[in-house]
């Protein structure tokens, strides 16, 4: 918690000051109401499940931009395996639906991973080229024909619709479905990575891959899971947001969000170049951008300023992180010589 | 003064016998034997690509031999991975040090081994990990606590993780790849005792190392290689210095430093209250005149790489005044220093000296590029002429100029740096390290060199750390001390007591 406190303290300040904007401006307070709250809930948990994989990879010192391409495929799959024929789907029963885009997600992870440990080609090419290949198979297969549910499939789209009510009614807020799913899959990825050898081997090689190969770790494997993590995590985010939104664009759907997930991963402490990052972090990093883009809408900011503002908050954040990490760093040398003196006599 | 650990009666712990590996285009290793006895410190010598590492790396099982065999305690082994090799109780400590720096000490030690609870879900006991680190580190009388990460440690003590880490998977033979080459005085002797003490637990320590010196004091046995073969053995009492290069060389070393008589010119370079970042209590005054070679002695980190920056204009002087051939000026980047004349030969050759992807020649020419250009253009027969000169200068052995500069020997890229210096024609020349890891001959080559260039009226500022080569070469001897000028010897006045007395404070 320590680690992710300045994380933490970030994001509190992006609601407080967005609030505090927004009510002395206009008495607006609609940014820390229960209904907005819920939305922010259930925005940070569909991002955050995508941030958690790609954390994975970029732990490992690799990256993975292929996510917004495979939750486009994976979103449009979904409805097109289980809507029926009238529909220009295949009328599959939903579990087959199911195991079949597991299967589909695993096995382009595993063809990042093998491509990239195997044949030694770089993550960023192998995955960039995954990012157009499984866009175009979305458009193909679907002949780029809007996807949707059509009024079934209640049992499905709960996982992303559903919610609990919390508190007093007249607070409006609720507990999102795809939160309780994001609480879940944290706490299985930070126990994977923080109490497990397999997490400490991830840690290991993404900072020294020599070493851990020399201690005797098969770092190619574990290189290889962190890759099938993050695509089964992009595939279950892309069911995740077919099921919120609803009506899918193969052309459009989970367009960017590969970066979305990659800026969440870094601003919760990820560093590119590996051995980094805590899962709680990540939640929070994801966080801080919906909240950016939630404030740009309740403050009345142009849209278009959308992406600037995002970008050059994200900036000033890392920024921030560097100054802070030198100081200490700093601070440590300082203290290190003090006792190497104190040690010499 | 270490006794001789090594016991005759005992078995030997390791036998190589009759090793051959090869590499496309090489011959790396052809029938080389060599014994290891438990609690003794056997040295593996060698020039550069004399087949030392290639020899430690089938022991330590990184590379399989294509002939001979390998004896563990008498019996044939196939070692045919770092993981067979530690369960054979064999440790190798690579000169790059293999840890993970984002880890804790403990975990490192026990990266890849982790003691599991109890449980389905087998999570790492870290409780048990520190528990037993600190055993290992107690035993190294090494203070930092076990939860401390390795990022935080110096690369002194991150050698003694390494040992840790060895002792805990019950090393019985450790081989250490030049451990000291990035250690300071200090830290360098603190190793010496930990060596000392694993001796005495009858551990066997296989010590590669350039440093002679070091050889000289604490090796029992030594395996001389040349070639990648065996050039000879060397048992306590025999191992000289002298011995260990005529063995290394094949032949005797006598005038190894000729020095000659040259004329001290005007003064060249003249330094007035410099202040380098980081030390703002020392200001720094001296001067090199033309046609003298100054060695700059010291302890790793006593600032003298920091000057060379300075000089340079890689970094700031505080304050300070640089006067080059009396004049005034501002040296402000290292485009400001080559306008004036002067060049540096920094201490790592394959991170700021060369660009080791690029030819010999790209890399020859590349900080006189806008010289050989008709308006805008560059002149690419001037190019290989100049690159051309400089191989013959410098006796650069490469087939062509086109070779990659990586696929030379450590001596021959030495020497490119060096040519893509005086291709400029420097008139003051500062070395950091010129002879680092390189192998004797190439040394004997650059010392030649650096008189010929002193003869032509050049000033030459050599900082090195290996004493012989200052004592060797310098016409007079700046000593440094924690970042100031601790003395200026010069004639009689040098001596190795002297500097020594100078470069570690002593009064």
């Amino acid at each position: 918690m320590k680690k992710n406190l300045g994380i933490f303290l970030i994001l509190v300040s992006i609601m407080l000051i967005t609030f505090l904007i927004g009510w002395l401006k206009e008495g607006e307070t609609s940014f820390l109401e229960g209904g907005n709250l819920t939305v922010l809930l259930k925005r940070t948990s569909l991002f955050g499940v995508l941030s958690i994989g790609v954390a994975f990879v970029i732990i490992t010192g690799g990256i993975d931009l292929s996510i917004g391409s495979v939750v486009g495929l994976t979103g449009v799959l979904l409805p097109f395996f289980i809507t029926p024929p009238d529909n220009g789907g295949m009328d599959m029963p939903v579990p087959l639906a199911l195991f079949l885009i597991f299967i589909i997600s695993l096995s382009i992870g595993l063809t990042h991973g093998l491509l990239i440990t195997k044949l030694k080609l770089q993550p960023f090419v192998v995955t960039l080229c995954g990012l157009f290949v499984y866009r175009g198979i979305s458009r193909v297969v679907t002949k780029d024909a809007n996807q949707g549910f059509g009024i079934g499939f209640k049992g499905i789209k709960s996982m992303a619709k559903g919610k609990f009510q919390v508190g007093p009614e007249s607070w409006e807020f609720f507990l999102p479905a795809p939160f309780l799913i994001l609480i879940v899959i944290g706490i299985i990825a930070a126990i994977y990575l923080n109490l497990t050898v397999y997490g400490r081997y991830l840690l290991a090689l993404g900072r020294n891959e020599i070493a851990a190969r020399f201690s005797g770790i098969k770092t190619d494997n574990m290189t290889i899971s962190a890759y099938v993590f993050s695509s089964l995590l992009a595939g279950f985010g892309g069911i995740l947001w077919a099921c919120d939104v609803g009506s899918i664009q193969p052309s459009g759907f989970g367009n960017f969000y590969e970066l979305y997930a990659i800026a969440g991963a870094v601003l919760g402490g990820c560093s590119l170049r590996g051995g980094e990052g805590t899962i709680l972090g990540v939640i929070f990093g994801s966080a801080i951008l919906v909240c950016l883009q939630n404030a740009i809408n309740i403050l009345g900011i142009s849209s278009q300023l959308e992406f600037a503002v995002i970008g050059l908050a994200i900036l000033i954040g890392v920024i921030v992180d560097e100054v802070i990490k030198r100081v200490a760093a700093k601070r440590r040398a300082i203290q290190n010589a003090l006792q190497a003196k104190l040690e010499s006599g | 003064m270490i006794a001789s650990g090594s016991n005759s009666n005992s078995p030997p712990l390791l036998e190589a016998r009759g090793i051959l590996k090869t590499f496309p285009g090489v011959r790396a290793l052809q029938n080389v034997d060599a014994t290891f006895y438990p609690g003794e410190v056997h040295a593996v010598v060698g020039e550069n690509g004399a087949g030392k590492s290639t020899l430690m790396k089938v022991i330590g099982g990184i590379h399989l031999p294509d002939d001979g065999e390998v004896l563990v305690d008498g019996q044939p082994e196939v070692i045919d991975s770092v993981g067979r090799a530690t369960e054979l109780g064999i440790a190798f400590i690579h000169q790059e040090l293999n840890l993970a720096d984002n880890l804790s000490i403990g975990a490192n030690v026990f990266l890849g081994r982790e003691p599991k609870k109890a449980g389905p879900l087998g999570m790492i006991d870290n409780k048990q990990i520190h528990e037993e680190t600190e055993v290992y580190l107690k035993q190294l009388d090494f203070k930092m606590p076990s939860t401390t990460l390795v990022r935080d440690l110096s690369i002194g003590q991150q050698q003694i993780v390494e040992i840790a880490k060895a002792l805990s998977q019950n090393a019985r033979l450790i081989i250490m790849d030049e451990p000291t080459s990035s250690l300071t005085q200090h830290e360098t002797d603190r190793l010496f005792e930990v060596i000392a003490q694993l001796k005495s637990q009858n551990v066997c320590i296989a010590y590669i190392s350039h440093r002679l010196t070091e050889l000289t004091q604490m090796a029992d046995t030594a395996t001389v290689l040349k070639d990648g073969e065996n050039s000879g053995e060397l048992t306590r009492d025999q191992m000289t210095h002298e011995n260990l290069v005529s063995l290394m060389v094949g032949r005797e070393v006598s005038e190894f430093y000729k020095k000659t008589e040259r004329e001290r010119g005007e003064v060249l370079l003249e330094v007035e209250d410099l202040v380098v970042p980081g030390q703002e209590n020392h200001p720094l005054n001296f001067e090199i005149h033309a046609g003298e070679i100054v060695g700059m002695a010291g302890l790793v980190g006593a600032g003298r790489t920091e000057l060379s920056r300075v000089l340079f204009g890689i970094d700031q002087a505080v304050s300070g005044t640089i006067k080059v051939a009396g004049k005034s000026v501002s040296i402000r980047s290292p485009q400001d220093a080559i306008a004036n004349g002067i060049a540096l030969v920094p201490e790592d050759r394959k991170q700021q000296g060369l660009i080791l992807e690029l030819s010999v020649k790209d890399n020859t020419i590349l900080a006189g590029l806008d010289r050989y250009q008709k308006s805008k253009f560059t002149q690419h027969s001037k190019l290989r002429e100049v690159s051309d000169a400089m191989v013959d200068k410098l006796l650069i052995k490469t087939p062509t100029i086109d070779q990659e500069v990586q696929l030379l020997s450590g001596g021959n890229q030495q020497k490119v740096v060096l040519g893509k210096w005086i291709s400029l024609g420097p008139r003051i020349l500062l070395l950091d390290e010129p002879t680092r890891g390189i192998d004797v001959m190439a040394k004997e080559e650059i010392y030649r060199l650096m008189e010929q260039m002193a003869k032509e009226g050049v000033g030459i500022l050599m900082i090195s750390s290996e004493m012989e080569e200052v004592l060797g070469m310098s016409d007079r001897i700046l000593v440094m001390h924690e970042g100031e000028i601790a003395g200026n010897l010069e004639g009689d006045a040098i001596s190795e007591e002297g500097i020594m007395r100078l470069a570690t404070g002593a009064k």
